[in-house]
């Protein structure tokens, strides 16, 4: 676009402040320490908070009073650390009365819905894939009027918490369905999804001694399903369907690979950077990708 | 009806196989009652209609087309040929010939219908054990599948061959018997019709070969229900209590420990009164029982009940993302290696004995067998196994029969961290950034909320 776009600024509306004029948002943003810390990640977290503002849901983020959900420390063994955590956040969460949660990471999802009511937390908790289908369904988002993805290649890559741990696989697709772009499934996709090699606290180690890192292993088939890399995606193990869908064509650049999560996120970029395609293949997150086709950024 | 020294020869066989069998179901019963107490009552209907689904109904084979196809040949046949074995007990015991055929046409069915399904069986099994030791399938390899595993996988398979080579033997001796008589068999024998040639026209032969097609069968039966309890062959049976009693919640939800629970409230808030200890019968303060699990008595029942279902298919392992990329963890093992320790630990059934397997047998090489921790974890099962795992709930997902190997690698981790501080030096750095910083990163709090500055949005 080449006419300068009129913008705003965003003043993103803290949960204490609203509480202390006695308001209460529809739903509670909850960022996630990737969402507020990781710089790639941070871009999701801003592009779904543009996506809030255009639409016009009363929201709130916690700000410096959200703390770690406890997954990590859960998934590595650490059940006291979790509960600690748990425990500080449902006082928090109780505190300001929320009833409706949703955020962008599936880790936070995936404990603060099903891990959080033993302990006292009940929420109707949704993952932004979720949140940004409903929108779409709603009419309130059309993924119009900025970047245009038609023609360009997609492929999701399921995240486990999201996937097989909630059995959410139609809410991303749908979102990406709207962008009218070449939807790419991989070999290994939604129940038998392969994991980008960071859930249960991989994310903070290094890996066991072995062939390959995770991450490699599913940047490659993703790259494969971009490229219609037949001799790869044959090669493929733990796969249970038989033939690949391969694209017409050669890929014409500009594809993307969209992720859900900020631990993807940060797999599946570093093995599209080992494998030195950083310059025709991209990670997105939904957020961004919508954000962007819908000309929000600014 | 011929009574006979056989009848009573054969209910002695009939007592003495079924009561082996009640003799080992029993000790397996009680190895898997060492577990650790877990309510998995309630929810009946959504339970049945699970285990109508996934284990009557084969739900989670079909995810792969051709072994599912051969598979539910095998078991559609071992059901629909155990009605035939009804007949086998009934005629045994009371002398009659073919009790059954009072069901007229319904009885040509189910014999026309056994024999077709006898025949397909064999096939299947031809190509089970191809798939086994020629074609090789890559999850029918692997470290923990060498010495008594293997064997037993091949031992099941020719087996199942002879049982129905006996049937064969059976109905076509009795066919050509009564055809050489002048008389007509009840039932319908579209396979056994072409074997008849193949035997001797003499009577007295006749007579004997079809009575040791009927003993090979019966005895063949009951002395294969005596070996499920050594082999992975069991999962015909504990499929269905195994899949009853898996978990119903999201498998991403993992349990919160209880105890944990208490204590923690109990820092947040003094007035919190913590439920008094576990007492022994009399009276006495029970021994604490550990975080996490160092040992089969540790995990809950259910994880017990998952090892003696297990039949090392290995598709979790062949999903599992740590062993494709060439880790050392195999989910399979570490159900594997729960059903050895805990028949080394308890009671083992009566055939086979983990430790008569002989070293080479032991899933974990020996240099990495730690004689001073004779224990599930260490013993059996590595940390480097354990801290491989991502969590990614493929492996559960994999299995057929409703097996969770995660939850046991996680009961291992929380003995490792919180009962021995043993994690991973990098992952100590995350515990202490979250307990420091709320984060898992060593970012300071007070910029959680930086993201948010000098953010725009595009007017519309």
């Amino acid at each position: 676009m080449a006419e300068q776009t009129a913008k705003r600024p965003v003043s993103v509306p803290l949960m204490a402040d609203l509480a202390a004029r006695g308001e209460s948002p529809e739903v509670l943003f909850w960022v996630g320490c990737a969402g507020a810390f990781d710089d790639r990640y941070k871009r999701v977290t801003r592009a779904f908070v543009r996506i809030l503002e255009h639409v016009g849901v009363s929201y709130a983020v916690l700000g410096m009073e959200e703390s770690c959900t406890g997954d990590p420390a859960k998934r590595a063994g650490n059940e006291f650390l979790f509960q600690m955590q748990a425990m500080t956040n449902i006082a928090t969460l109780n505190g300001y009365g929320i009833k409706k949660v949703v955020t962008a990471c599936p880790h936070c999802f995936n404990t603060i819905k099903n891990e959080y009511p033993a302990l006292g937390g009940e929420y109707e908790v949704i993952h932004h894939s979720t949140f940004l289908q409903q929108l779409i369904n709603e009419g309130r988002v059309t993924a119009k009027g900025g970047e245009s993805f038609k023609g360009r290649r997609i492929t999701f890559h399921d995240s486990c918490y999201l996937g097989r741990a909630n059995n959410i696989y139609e809410a991303p697709r749908e979102v990406l369905e709207v962008l009218d772009a070449d939807l790419l499934e991989m070999k290994r996709c939604k129940t038998n999804g392969l994991c980008c090699g960071a859930g249960g606290a991989q994310m903070w180690k290094e890996p066991e001694p072995g062939k390959k890192d995770v991450n490699i292993e599913r940047a490659e088939e993703a790259l494969a399903t971009l490229d219609g890399d037949a001799g790869v995606l044959l090669n493929l193990q733990g796969v249970e369907s038989t033939a690949p869908v391969l694209p017409a064509g050669s890929n014409r650049g500009g594809s993307v690979i969209a992720v859900a999560c900020p631990f993807c996120m940060t797999m599946m970029a570093d093995g599209v950077k080992n494998k030195d395609r950083e310059q025709d293949v991209q990670v997105f997150d939904l957020a961004e990708l919508i954000a962007s086709a819908e000309g929000l950024n600014a | 009806m011929h009574f006979s020294i056989q009848n009573i020869l054969f209910l002695l066989v009939a007592v003495a196989g079924f009561g082996l069998f009640a003799w080992q179901a029993r000790k397996i019963r009680a190895n898997i009652l060492v577990g650790r107490d877990r309510d998995m009552s309630g929810h009946t209907s959504e339970r049945l209609w699970k285990t109508l689904l996934v284990a009557f109904g084969q739900q989670k084979m079909f995810k792969r087309l051709t072994p599912a196809i051969l598979h539910l040949i095998v078991y559609v046949g071992f059901i629909v040929i155990n009605i035939e074995v009804l007949e086998i007990m009934v005629d045994g015991l009371f002398g009659t010939h073919r009790f059954l055929q009072f069901l007229g046409p319904l009885y040509s069915a189910l014999t026309g219908t056994n024999e077709v399904l006898g025949a397909l069986v064999v096939l299947a099994v031809v190509a089970f054990w191809w798939r086994r030791n020629v074609g090789v399938v890559r999850r029918f390899t692997g470290p923990e599948l060498r010495a008594w595993p293997k064997l037993d996988a091949n031992v099941i398979l020719y087996v199942e061959v002879i049982l129905m080579v006996a049937l064969f033997l059976m109905n076509s001796a009795d066919l050509k018997l009564h055809q050489l008589e002048g008389k007509n068999l009840p039932g319908a024998f579209p396979i056994s019709q072409f074997l008849t040639g193949l035997l001797p026209d003499s009577l007295t032969a006749l007579v004997v070969l079809e009575r040791v097609g009927w003993w090979a069968h019966i005895v063949g039966i009951l002395l294969f229900l005596n070996y499920l309890p050594s082999s992975k062959h069991f999962h015909i049976i504990m499929a269905f209590p195994n899949v009853f009693y898996s978990r119903l919640v999201p498998q991403g939800q993992f349990s919160n420990v209880d105890s944990i629970t208490h204590e923690v409230k109990a820092m947040m808030d003094p007035s919190y009164q913590v439920p008094a200890p576990a007492t022994n019968p009399d009276g006495s303060a029970a021994a604490p029982t550990p975080f996490g699990a160092k040992d089969v008595d540790d995990l809950a029942w259910t994880n017990l009940l998952n090892a003696y279902s297990c039949t090392e298919c290995g598709r979790c392992t062949s999903v599992c993302p740590a062993n494709l990329t060439g880790k050392l963890l195999s989910p399979r093992k570490i159900i594997m290696d729960t059903r050895d320790r805990v028949e080394e630990k308890y009671n083992s059934p009566l055939i086979f004995h983990p430790s008569l397997y002989g070293p080479e047998a032991k899933h974990t090489p020996q240099e990495q067998f730690d004689k001073e921790n004779h224990t599930l974890l260490r013993g059996y099962v590595t940390p480097e196994e354990l801290w491989a795992c991502t969590t990614c709930n493929a492996c559960v997902e994999a299995c057929p029969v409703n097996i969770n190997p995660l939850e046991s690698i996680i009961e291992m981790r929380r003995f490792l961290v919180l009962e021995e501080s043993a994690a991973p030096n990098s992952l100590n750095v995350m515990f202490s950034n979250i307990e420091n910083n709320g984060a898992p990163w060593a970012f300071s709090p007070s910029d959680r909320f930086n993201w948010a500055d000098d953010l725009f949005v595009a007017k519309k």
